[in-house]
């Protein structure tokens, strides 16, 4: 509504009263429609029902509240002093506090997550869903590697957290081979996987490699819904082996965990090696991905990230970096994967589906692409919010659909959009995200 | 026979190069000598970028041979060669029209992209390098100074830490021939560096080719327009119009050529006669006065 409003200093009544009348009626109209009035089941059909205060008082909120704002907020005109220039003040706020502090930062958010299982709050509640933020941090570095780094979208991640899942099952179900054994087999195979996939895409570009990406996701989810006798089809594969802890098994009895350690058998054990479990192979992805950002391979990524044509000028093979850059970022994938089988204890393809990949994504993106810290931020905010409104259960996807309209509208390029360079000779100056090019797929 | 005929760095033969009905490059056949500047010039659509990619390998000639020799004898069959394999084995790099750097790098950065090879090599292929081997640290030492000596010369040492993309238009520019510096090259293809640059970039962009040639022994092949470019510090031009080589000689020889006057004054092939008696004529009244 910037038109209707003048940018000088000054509101004139008659363009208050306007916007207004104009404000009411569109939420008028709206809201009467949508809250005014319900369907019921009656006796012989539906009944109508008639809210007609609640819309109203929906109308009300809306032409009281932008009376109230450009009171406040917009008195010196829209765009001075809005929503947006409050949050970039916060957000930079914050951003200043931490700023040439990201160790102390990161060595300050270790600790905390360490002691995080024993604080006095903590329940187990609170241990799954930091589980789970976990997973997703993993799975987000993990993607952060194709799609942030080598700028190389890929749609269909989701199958090589797959892969591991079905790797560790199915290992484990056929051959008897423990959870241990079976990470790295996990990992492997879905390395492998990823250059499988990396073949026929290395020659698209842009929109086509997205979609590439995308059915190669779906073929495995496919796949692993009709094979029936292999992989047990929409039944999925249950009873699958715990982790134990050096040889020991988080069981009741003589030998096992709590035994050992004289501690009095408790289910939640289990959960907290879990959550330490995931921990270690999240930092293990971090502590990677920063490494080989500084080695010749993680600069290459970003080179094909930035020109493809001016690599290969330059003698790099960018068929192996992006072989590279898609089989690192599926093992880790795999690593999740294996980690999200023993943990559930269940897997079926109905926990592969083409959603993960986009919430997996959307984590990538709104943290801000190849920012590892990013990364984290957006994994609570989005899965943290979903847990916060798992009460309002209809309007969750509405609600996160909204967010991200907004983040991205406020921050497009992700939270934290700046990238710190691999290596400096004077200074680590950070560059600013209008520079730096998004890749393939964008 | 020319100096560039007796120590060949890079023979073009019968290089031919069709895109559907137009052909673009026609029988084209010169040499590139060893340490020399080599300008190929011509008007616009000669077919002077379509030599370069195909020399570079990012096209793949119809017909010809395009034969690159190290001082070592080694002799490399670049129109066989896939495209990136052409910097890293035959060491032939080339710089783009539309400069093409790592815009969000930094100048650092950029110029240890152009060392990844032998960096890869002394990281064990990323698995010494993950671990920190000292190996790699010192290759890397190694990488970084080169990076520096090369920063240095072209006048880049102050913005090493700034992003690709943030430098000054002439910046970028030498930033593009530094970085392929950085890969070690035998020959070095630029195509139109001069392009955009003012009189005193252009200047500096002069010094850097001559401190490239004297003391890296790197041969240069160069496309231009500018002819203050051309003329002040080639050894050797080639003049292609319609994708054909009409003219090959020093600065001197090329620039009475009544040919290449022709090409780029656009006479009809019959005045070409008094075109000749007229230059010829200036050049008397020159050696007189």
């Amino acid at each position: 509504m910037a038109e209707q409003t003048p940018n000088s200093g000054t509101l004139s009544p008659a363009m208050l009263a306007k916007d207004l009348l104009v404000s009411g009626i569109l939420a008028a109209a709206i809201f009467t429609t949508t809250l005014g009035f319900k369907t019921e089941t009656a006796v012989g059909g539906l009944s109508l029902e008639y809210h007609l205060g609640l819309g109203l008082s929906a109308v009300a909120v809306v032409v009281i509240g932008r009376l109230i704002l450009w009171l406040t907020l917009w008195r010196k005109g829209p765009g001075t002093g809005g929503a947006g220039e409050i949050a970039d003040g916060v957000f930079n706020g914050i951003v200043k506090i931490f700023a040439g502090r990201t160790k102390q930062l990161g060595i300050a958010a270790l600790i905390f997550a360490l002691v995080f299982p024993f604080l006095p709050f903590t329940d187990r509640y609170y241990i799954d869903l930091a589980t789970l933020i976990l997973t997703y941090v993993m799975l987000g570095w993990g993607l952060n590697i194709v799609v942030g780094l080598a700028g190389l979208l890929d749609l269909g991640y989701v199958a090589f957290y797959a892969i591991g899942a079905y790797s560790y099952a199915l290992l484990a179900q056929y051959f008897g081979f423990s959870f241990w054994l079976c990470l790295p087999l996990a990992g492997i195979l879905a390395a492998f996987w990823g250059i499988i996939l990396g073949f026929p895409v290395l020659r698209l570009r842009g929109d086509y490699l997205a979609i590439v990406t995308l059915a190669f996701g779906e073929i495995i989810r496919v796949v692993l819904l009709n094979w029936y006798q292999f992989t047990g089809g929409p039944d999925g594969l249950s009873g699958i082996p715990r982790p134990s802890f050096f040889g020991l098994e988080f069981k009741r009895g003589e030998g096992n965990f709590a035994d050992v350690f004289g501690l009095e058998y408790s289910s939640i054990h289990r959960i907290i090696f879990l959550y330490f479990l995931i921990l270690a192979l999240a930092l293990l992805t971090n502590f990677v991905t920063n490494r080989l950002r500084r080695l010749p391979i993680g600069r290459a990524w970003e080179a094909l990230r930035e020109d493809e044509i001016a690599c290969r000028s330059l003698g790099l093979n960018t068929t192996m970096v992006k072989l590279s850059a898609f089989a690192i970022g599926a093992m880790f994938a795999g690593f999740a994967g294996s980690f999200f089988a023993t943990r559930q204890g269940f897997i079926s393809p109905e926990s592969f589906t083409f959603i993960e990949s986009a919430l997996i994504l959307a984590i990538v993106v709104l943290g801000g692409m190849g920012s590892q810290v990013g990364v984290v931020v957006a994994s609570i905010a989005l899965i943290g919010g979903f847990e916060i409104f798992r009460e309002a259960e209809q309007f969750r996807m509405l609600i996160f659909g909204l967010a991200m309209v907004v983040i991205m509208v406020w921050k497009p390029r992700g939270l934290i959009s700046t990238r710190i360079p691999s290596i400096f000779l004077k200074e680590k100056k950070a560059v600013s995200s209008d520079m730096v090019a998004q890749g393939e797929g964008h | 026979m020319a100096k560039w005929d007796e120590n060949v760095l890079l023979s073009v033969e019968h290089l031919s190069m069709r895109f559907g009905g137009l052909l673009a490059v026609n029988d084209l056949s010169f040499n590139v000598g060893r340490g020399d500047i080599t300008a190929l010039i011509g008007p616009n659509g000669a077919g002077k970028t379509t030599v370069f990619n195909c020399i570079t390998g990012f096209y793949k000639p119809t017909e010809g041979m395009i034969t690159a020799r190290h001082d070592d004898g080694k002799t490399f069959l670049l129109e066989r060669m896939d495209d990136f394999k052409i910097p890293k084995k035959a060491k032939v790099a080339r710089t783009f029209q539309n400069i093409r750097l790592f815009g969000g790098m930094t100048v650092l950065e950029n110029m240890m992209v152009a060392q990844h090879n032998p960096l890869m090599i002394a990281s064990n292929y990323t698995f010494g390098g993950i671990f920190g081997l000292s190996g790699f640290r010192n290759a890397e030492k190694e990488a970084i100074e080169l990076a520096k000596y090369w920063m240095n010369h072209a006048g880049l040492t102050e913005r090493a830490d700034d992003a690709a993309a943030d430098l000054p238009y002439g910046d970028q520019r030498k930033l593009e021939i530094a970085r392929a510096m950085c890969t070690r090259p035998k020959l070095l293809c630029l195509d139109e560096p001069a392009a955009g640059l003012n009189p005193r970039e252009s200047d500096e962009l002069n010094k850097l080719l001559l401190f490239i040639r004297e003391n890296e022994k790197t041969g240069i092949l160069l496309i231009e327009h500018d002819m203050n470019v051309v003329m002040e510090i080639s050894d050797h031009v080639v003049v292609l119009d319609y994708g054909e080589k009409i003219s090959d000689g020093t600065p001197d020889q090329v620039k009475t050529d009544p040919k290449v006057i022709a090409a780029y004054l656009g006479v009809d092939d019959d005045e070409i006669e008094d075109v000749e008696q007229e230059i010829v004529k200036t050049a008397t009244t020159e050696e007189g006065a």
